[in-house]
């Protein structure tokens, strides 16, 4: 009985496989379609997302007790040097300081007698790169806290040193953030030696950013410094982002040739600052100043 | 049964979670454009060998987790792996029988058919970046293949799992 059916059935043919096939292409299409055009998957992200945590979790581990290691293991002598050094840091951090709570006031009263909004600092909250996504072709990291801590979509990420990138996708423990090397972000930049207002592009090299934009004369050279100009909204005006590297004018094109290399060693931190913007406390602060804002119209 | 069925699914899972981890581990820069695909090779391996248990299906949302993990776009890794599901599963039979170097190189097509329609799907989605980092994981995925193969072939006789 079992040899005959055997003998009748291929036993090569798996029944109603190129249907499946087919049917699971289709639907791969649609998933890619809606993902591409908005947003509508993120619920169903974040569930799948929120079911892996623990694999990530795992697979950070290694670095994390790396981490912890040679922080144990680091010698006296180190300990010693990493203090001086800091004394030193802590000594200069604070002699600057010193001039710019003066120049805060003085500030504070200009914008007083220009009857302008006053800027409330921004909030900045130190969180941790989790992991980082395998693509070559993305550079993408996940930080370790979510939309249950604040985190929303867009939020600039910023170091020590300058601008990392802003937050892709905040789900409720994670957030997938998008550094500004990747190759399809972009990102509002001034030159802040004249305020010549340019748009810097990923390239997908950690070290390089392009500036495409520019046309052969613009005021720009090799050494300026671009920081955000805040205009995108996104991002609060004024942190230091890349310095510019080379700048080849070619006399037949139209635009200059410009790349820059970004201040924050992209792919060496681990610690970054998220930045809840002014711009969100300030609407807020907004509606108690409207009565002012009337006057002046 | 029950018992059976779960002794039977276990290898497949435990090695589609070890694959994923290894695919999200943290790497050098410089490192991890030759990391290999290692949930393409496993998805391979076990449509080859249990395809009437593991075919398109389980291929697609082992795809759908990489593409959560990875963040790309949802449905790309899905796409690509049930695509290459779909061949090894239409020639599982040759493939079983195609000594180790005749099926080192069709895993190297397989591959190769993989990273193509990722980069595809990139490319009409206009995420554009160098073509060489390609064909990393396509070489050092087709060159771990055989250590691959004959580790999960022991590992699939010792639960006896059936075709």
């Amino acid at each position: 009985m079992v040899v005959s059916r055997n003998h009748n059935i291929n036993p090569a043919r798996i029944p109603g496989l190129g249907l499946r096939a087919i049917a699971l292409l289709l639907l791969s299409m649609v998933l890619m379609f809606l993902d591409d055009r908005d947003n509508h998957l993120d619920t169903v992200r974040n569930a799948i997302s929120a079911a892996v945590y623990p694999m990530r979790v795992i697979v950070d581990l290694p670095a994390r007790l790396w981490a912890g290691a040679s922080e144990i293991s680091e010698s006296r002598d180190e300990l010693q040097r990493d203090n001086a050094r800091l004394k030193d840091e802590i000594l200069l951090t604070a002699a600057r300081l010193q001039r710019l709570s003066a120049l805060h006031a003085e500030n504070e009263r200009l914008r007083a007698l220009l009857d302008a909004r006053r800027q409330v600092p921004d909030e900045v909250r130190v969180v941790e790169i989790m992991s980082v996504d395998a693509n070559p072709f993305r550079h993408n990291v996940v930080l370790d806290i979510g939309s249950n801590d604040g985190v929303y979509d867009g939020q600039a990420i910023v170091d020590a040193a300058g601008v990392i990138g802003q937050v892709m996708k905040a789900g409720p423990l994670t957030a997938n953030a998008i550094l500004i090397s990747d190759p399809g972000h972009a990102l509002l930049v001034e030159v802040n030696r004249n305020g010549l207002r340019t748009v810097a592009y990923g390239t997908g090299e950690f070290g390089r950013l392009n500036l495409p934009g520019l046309p052969n004369n613009a005021d720009i050279q090799p050494g300026d410094l671009l920081v955000t100009s805040g205009l995108s909204g996104a991002f609060p005006s004024g942190y230091p982002v890349a310095v510019v590297d080379t700048v080849t004018r070619i006399p037949q094109e139209a635009f200059a040739d410009v790349t820059a290399t970004p201040a924050a060693a992209l792919d060496q931190v681990r610690e970054v600052m998220l930045i809840w913007s002014s711009r969100q406390t300030d609407e807020i602060a907004a509606e108690d100043t409207d009565d002012e804002v009337d006057d002046d119209g | 049964m029950a018992n059976n069925r779960a002794t039977q699914n276990l290898p497949v899972i435990i090695t589609l979670i070890v694959a994923l981890m290894l695919t999200m581990m943290p790497m050098s820069d410089a490192i991890s454009a030759f990391r290999p695909d290692w949930v393409a090779l496993i998805v391979i391996f076990w449509t080859m060998s249990v395809p009437r248990s593991y075919s398109v299906g389980a291929a697609w949302f082992a795809g759908i987790l990489v593409d959560v993990t990875q963040g790309t776009l949802l449905g790309q890794h899905a796409l690509a792996l049930c695509a290459i599901a779909y061949i090894t599963v239409k020639f599982h039979l040759l493939m079983r029988v195609f000594p180790l170097l005749q099926l080192t190189a069709t895993i190297f097509a397989l591959l190769a058919l993989y990273q193509f329609l990722l980069f595809w799907i990139n490319g009409v989605t206009g995420v554009h970046a160098a073509s060489v980092s390609y064909w990393g994981p396509v070489i050092i995925g087709t060159l771990i293949w055989p250590f691959l193969f004959m580790f999960l072939t022991g590992v699939r006789y010792r639960v006896q799992l059936g075709g």
